[in-house]
């Protein structure tokens, strides 16, 4: 008798629900085309560095000449922070999932997000006034007692702005990141896994070893990997704190450069082919933390498959 | 203000998965229509599909008729929302707004979808619809306050309150006092009774006391195995179904043989 | 009764034999402590090396005591236990450092007359190597970059929550975990990763290529910003919207109101306060952001209100400039003085975004009966 009762409706609403929904996709299409955008303009000002002459590049020698030292030197960065801040994340994470008292594991773990709320800029005027400083006299040591390895050859630098000062400010921005991902994972062992190995007579530390370890190895690696991309793409610990220069094996000596760092330096002032020649630089910087963290989502997403407990 | 409800074959599906398989049943105008039957066996999917809020589920689609009082729900150009605001819905978890005051939370169903309601008016339509769930007496002097803070109980006639503010033809209930206890059960239980005069009523329950007790008539579905999509067994007076049913699982269901 | 129990109270228990007594750890700490000073004085005493001294020594004393009495196994659990709580000591050490370091330099700037009042407009070398040699006071303050920080962030908050929020509503409520819906997904995540000073370079590329070579303003920079803020919105309006319970999703659908209204009226509310608080990290995570803001908005001295023309100054940058290029290069005092009295200013500006984040999640969450 009524067909219409179902059918009139309130035009208004149902073109909310289009209007609403269209603005949703739109504004998820919009962040593809921003990464997408990053890419295409990343790329297309960065031509004409790769296809310059060579001798019109910094250097003049072409962009690989230029390019090779400082991402050795990003990666010597990198690697410093992530060989200091592991084991202290780990031990830190451990610390506050199983060791502490359960009341003030949340405080603590505030404490280390704290770190991370430290703005960059804040950490590289700390290592550049007060760690290199203090950290000099160390350098000293080393040169004197263990020159004979490359990596601490002498002499020291005198200001102590090196990239091992750099490395350890860059450990420090790091660990929190390592710590807060590892705590996490720690969290998630299955409470039954280290019932079973205390009812073992197990002491807490075996505990650990049987149960807790084997569990979140995976997680702690892609910990590390996200950690690793942060300090591979991190500017201003190494733009204050390094005394740039060419490519050194000595840690503890001046020299040695980061992508990141040589970007922020020198773009400011710069002007035609050396912006192309920096942009081009961000794009390798791109690539290569884009190569790190799929790698470490990827281990993430491996292991949520296996892993039955989520 | 209540219609009938006429279902011609009708099969629900997940996706590729028969959930429920050619359901032919007639739900009368003001009274009460209990479906029972085992866990898992559709009758709650089926109930889901007499207001189309199966299709929140991704995947979910029907074939068949659902009429109601000969419209059918599932006819082009019909707008589901249109189809739940006459068909309201009452769940097996008493769900209140938790963001909103008591008499907000009846009104939502008038202020979420923007309708103009002068202050008079909504005060009238919230004292009718606590009085219609029998709620007004132990909420009215604090209509302010979180619904949350309610009983489960009351929690449970708030959303029947919620529901009857919008003034729908038909009320769903899906285990409505599964999460309840006895006291509040029977507090539902006398309000289903009372709102049989105004609307027509279909509710779920696993409990075959209840059916008993306020239906009029019942409804058995069963499931013949995992997989396998349920079935409308037999439908008929709630008398009857209980003491004298025609098919030989309703009553081993109802004697407590199986389910 | 007590007569009975007397002599078993006196016996030591079986269950505690072999066994360091409880009062081992704070025996070998006192130890640790005398003999790490007895070593620090044979050096030169200073109070970082008499900590780590005695820590070593502690914990070498605690473990090969546990190892002479309890064996082995218990040994090395005692060994692990000094490690971790050790490493966390150790992590501790450079956040007192910095947050010392910031506020002993940052006061004195920070209280400086017409520090937070005035800009660097005009402020040259001079009047720096008069404040050291004449010691007239220091001059210049960090007004233009505090009003540019708080421009470009704004610009950046008002871009990236609509588009976060929405993404995350298509991603909750749309998506369906569709194809489109996991692209995005992963893409965010992508974003996520982008070292911040890429970000700066693609803001400054993009404006480079639509607008002209050498574009340098506050809206490039928080166009760069919008590109880490924007993964950081998703992630955490997503993670909020999900724990909504779909029950009240259905309770609205069922009263026949529409999905827009339903996300917009019953879904967001519920799941504001912590939709809020991760919009309030996104801000505290970008306002520190230096390099980005290096390569798109340029170096100022003085106020600008136009993020849309001309160079901007912020705090980040304003720090970075001082210590890097101070103001006098025969006297950078002074201009360290300001870094640190910017520094000190931006740190209390993100703890306060900090501690507001966690206010805004406890006192507006939704207050429910379960």
């Amino acid at each position: 008798m009524t067909a219409t009762s179902l059918t009139s409706t309130q035009g208004a609403g149902r073109a909310g629900d289009k209007v609403f929904s269209t603005a949703a996709l739109a504004a998820g299409c919009f962040i593809l085309a921003v990464l997408f955008g990053v890419a295409l303009f990343l790329v297309v000002q960065a031509i004409p560095a790769l296809t310059a002459p060579a001798a019109e590049i910094q250097g003049g020698e072409g962009f690989f000449a230029y390019i090779w030292p400082i991402v050795i030197g990003t990666i010597i960065a990198a690697a410093i922070a992530l060989v200091i801040a592991t084991p202290i994340a780990i031990g830190v994470a451990l610390f506050i999932s199983h060791f502490a008292p359960r009341r003030l594991a949340s405080g603590l773990g505030y404490v280390v997000d704290l770190l991370a709320a430290i703005p960059s800029v804040i950490y590289g005027a700390w290592g550049a006034a007060f760690l290199a400083k203090e950290i000099s006299p160390a350098y000293n040591w080393l040169a004197a007692n263990m020159g004979w390895l490359p990596i601490f050859q002498g002499p020291a630098s005198a200001t102590g702005k090196t990239i091992l000062t750099a490395g350890i400010v860059l450990s420090v921005m790091v660990l929190p990141i390592i710590t807060s991902l590892s705590r996490e994972i720690f969290l998630q062992t299955p409470k039954l896994h280290e019932e079973a190995a205390l009812a073992l007579g197990a002491t807490r530390w075996e505990m650990i070893k049987m149960s807790v370890f084997p569990f979140a190895r995976p997680g702690i690696i892609s910990a590390v990997m996200l950690g690793l991309g942060r300090a591979l793409g991190e500017t201003m610990a190494v733009a204050l704190v390094l005394s740039s220069g060419a490519l050194t094996a000595s840690l503890i000596q001046s020299g040695n450069q980061t992508i990141a760092a040589e970007i922020a330096l020198n773009f400011p002032e710069a002007s035609g082919l050396k912006v192309s020649t920096l942009i081009a630089a961000g794009l390798v910087l791109f690539i290569i933390t884009l190569a790190v963290n799929m790698i470490a989502r990827w281990i993430i997403s491996r292991h949520k498959e296996f892993s039955g407990a989520n | 203000m209540s219609k009938r409800i006429d279902v011609k074959d009708l099969n629900v599906y997940y996706g590729d998965f028969l959930a429920v398989e050619d359901v032919t049943i007639n739900i009368e105008a003001k009274s009460v229509t209990a479906f029972i039957g085992p866990s898992g066996c559709g009758k709650s999917t089926f109930l889901r599909t007499l207001n189309r809020m199966h299709e929140v589920l991704p995947g979910a689609r029907v074939e068949g008729e659902v009429l109601l009082d000969g419209d059918n729900l599932y006819g082009p150009g019909v707008d589901p929302v249109t189809v739940r605001s006459q068909i309201g819905m009452v769940f097996q978890r008493p769900n209140p707004f938790p963001t909103m005051s008591i008499r907000d939370n009846v009104l939502a169903g008038v202020k979420l979808n923007n309708k103009k309601i002068s202050k008079g008016e909504a005060d009238v339509l919230v004292e009718r619809s606590l009085k219609g769930a029998n709620l007004w007496n132990e909420v009215k002097d604090r209509l302010e306050k979180p619904g949350s803070g309610l009983s489960g109980g009351q929690q449970q006639r708030l959303c029947i309150a919620r529901a009857i503010a919008v003034e729908p033809q038909v009320i769903l209930m899906d285990e409505p006092c599964s999460a309840l206890d006895p006291i509040s059960t029977l507090a539902i239980e006398d309000l289903i009774n009372e709102l049989k005069d105004q609307y027509t009523v279909v509710i779920v329950t696993h409990n075959m006391q209840q059916a008993a007790r306020v239906s009029d008539r019942t409804a058995f579905f069963n499931i013949a195995g995992t997989g396998k999509p349920g079935k409308l067994i037999e439908v008929g007076d709630t008398h009857t179904i209980f003491s004298n049913p025609t098919q030989k699982a309703t009553e081993d269901y109802v004697s407590g043989r199986f389910g | 009764m007590t007569s009975t129990l007397t002599p078993v109270r006196s016996k030591r228990s079986a269950l505690t034999k072999g066994q360091l007594p409880k009062y081992a750890p704070y025996v070998v700490l006192a130890g640790a402590l005398i003999v790490g000073a007895a070593i620090l004085a044979l050096l030169g005493f200073n109070a970082f090396g008499w900590g780590i001294v005695s820590a070593l020594l502690f914990a070498i004393g605690l473990v090969s005591w546990s190892a002479a009495v309890e064996g082995s196994r218990k040994a090395k659990d005692k060994l692990a236990t000094c490690l971790v709580v050790g490493s966390f000591l150790v992590a501790l050490l450079p956040l007192v450092s910095v947050i010392w370091t910031v506020l002993v330099n940052g006061v004195p700037g920070l209280l400086t007359p017409g520090f937070l009042s005035t800009s660097m407009n005009g402020v040259t070398g001079v009047y720096d190597n008069k404040a050291v040699e004449e010691g007239a006071p220091v001059v210049g303050g960090i007004y233009h970059a505090l009003l540019g920080t708080v421009q470009i962030t704004l610009l950046a908050t008002l871009i990236s929550v609509p588009v976060g929020l929405l993404t995350a509503i298509y991603l909750v409520e749309y998506g369906n975990d569709g194809r489109l819906a996991r692209a995005i997904t992963f893409f965010v995540d992508v974003m996520t990763g982008i070292p911040s000073i890429v970000a700066g370079l693609f803001a400054a590329a993009f404006f480079f290529a639509i607008v002209g070579p050498g574009t340098k303003t506050g809206a490039v920079a928080a166009v760069a910003l919008s590109v880490l803020m924007i993964p950081v919105v998703v992630r955490s309006s997503e993670e909020m919207l999900k724990i909504v319970p779909n029950e009240l999703r259905e309770a609205a659908y069922a009263l026949g109101v529409r999905k827009w209204r339903t996300i917009l009226k019953v879904v967001i509310p519920t799941a504001i306060s912590g939709i809020a608080s991760g919009v309030t990290l996104a801000i505290a995570r970008v306002i520190g952001e230096t390099a980005p803001i290096l390569v798109t908005a340029g170096f100022a001295t003085s106020i600008n209100s136009n993020v849309f023309g001309g160079w901007m100054a912020s705090l980040p940058t304003f720090i970075y400039t001082q210590i890097l290029n101070p103001t006098s290069p025969a006297n950078p005092d002074p201009s360290s003085q300001r870094a640190w009295g910017a520094a000190l200013v931006l740190i209390i500006l993100v703890m306060i975004l900090n501690l507001a984040a966690r206010l805004i999640a406890r006192v507006f969450a939704p207050k429910t009966g379960r």
